[in-house]
């Protein structure tokens, strides 16, 4: 009986294993032809800071907190932000060194100061020098969002400023544009999303 | 009728798969167990449970439990401090849950740190699993 486990065990995880593969593949062919592709400028306003996800930066990254564009901060901040994990907005999210190289490779080659986006641009404009580690402490995101009452980004369905799916449902494909803005009312639920 | 008997054993295959699994992680634990304490017989589920519920005040000044982001109940969706929702914890309520054992001791070091400011011990962890895979 173990033994018919151990085969089902063993053949499941390579299925899983070849499909795996098979996705990546399909991310990657995607991402270079987006790349190498010319884009028109209605394009290039919308451009995501972040064309395909890195697979362990979706794993180690996004259990607690959503996928934040990497161009919304310069490579100066990744940086710092990736060596200081074990103390990560008040909690310890140390990753292994393979791990960590791996999504700091992805998160600086999409930083605000190595591609292009609009957002990324715009912010990387009013911080100067700085190496910010809190987009939400940006000149930029501050004039934003001074319309926003400090109520309103505590409602239940947003939580605090660092949740900008609450609102910008595109935020995690870099989309920020105005008209695709909705903000939860007061007694909504947090959302499932992905 | 051929393909409904397939998809009926895939499915028993599949949930077989998930019990052997979810019993698995379980035994590593007790097989770390063993090592070390040679009267060692099971996992005390009312410990595990105790694990869960206790709250304290964290080194930030927070009182924290594991409730603090899997709400009270374990079957239940939770919500991290960033706002994110949490799959229910339980295996009874979401059974990708207690499947993979590099998972769940990642998960272990990060959060034991979050709610004890230290690693849990392999006791501990045992009592846990025990707990959560007894929620009906």
């Amino acid at each position: 009986m173990k033994k018919t486990f151990l085969l089902l065990l063993i053949m499941t995880s390579v299925t899983a294993t070849m499909n795996a593969w098979t996705d990546d593949d399909d991310d990657e062919h995607e991402g270079k032809h987006r790349e190498s592709r010319s884009v028109s400028y209605t394009e290039r306003r919308q451009v995501t800071t972040a064309p395909v996800m890195n697979a362990k930066f979706k794993a180690e990254c996004t259990s607690c907190h959503m996928a934040y564009p990497p161009g919304l901060l310069p490579a100066r901040s990744w940086t710092q932000m990736m060596n200081t994990l074990d103390k990560h907005f008040g909690e310890d999210a140390s990753i292994d060194e393979a791990t960590k190289k791996e999504v700091l490779e992805y998160l600086l080659k999409y930083s605000s100061d190595h591609a292009y986006s609009r957002r990324g641009t715009k912010i990387l404009a009013t911080i100067g020098n700085n190496a910010p580690m809190r987009i939400t402490e940006t000149p930029y995101f501050i004039r934003k969002h001074d319309e926003i009452a400090d109520s309103t980004f505590k409602r239940k369905a947003i939580g605090s400023k660092s949740n900008c799916l609450a609102c910008h449902s595109g935020a995690e494909s870099g989309y920020f544009e105005e008209d695709n803005v909705r903000i939860p009312r007061a007694n909504e639920l947090p959302s499932k999303k992905k | 009728m051929k393909q409904i008997r397939f998809k009926f054993l895939f499915g028993l295959t599949v949930l077989a798969f998930n019990t052997y699994a979810a019993d698995n992680v379980l035994r590593v634990f007790e097989e770390r167990e063993k090592k070390t304490n040679s009267s060692f017989t099971a996992f005390s589920i009312a410990q595990g449970e105790k694990i869960f519920r206790s709250e304290r005040v964290n080194s930030k000044g927070e009182k924290v439990s594991c409730m603090t982001c899997h709400t009270a109940n374990p079957k239940a969706e939770g919500l991290t401090r960033a706002n994110k929702v949490i799959a229910p914890l339980a295996p009874a309520a979401n059974q990708e849950r207690f499947t993979d054992i590099a998972k769940v001791e990642k998960w272990f070091k990060r959060n034991c740190k979050d709610v004890l400011d230290r690693e849990c011990t392999n006791t501990e962890k045992g009592h846990f699993t025990a707990w959560i895979l007894s929620v009906k």
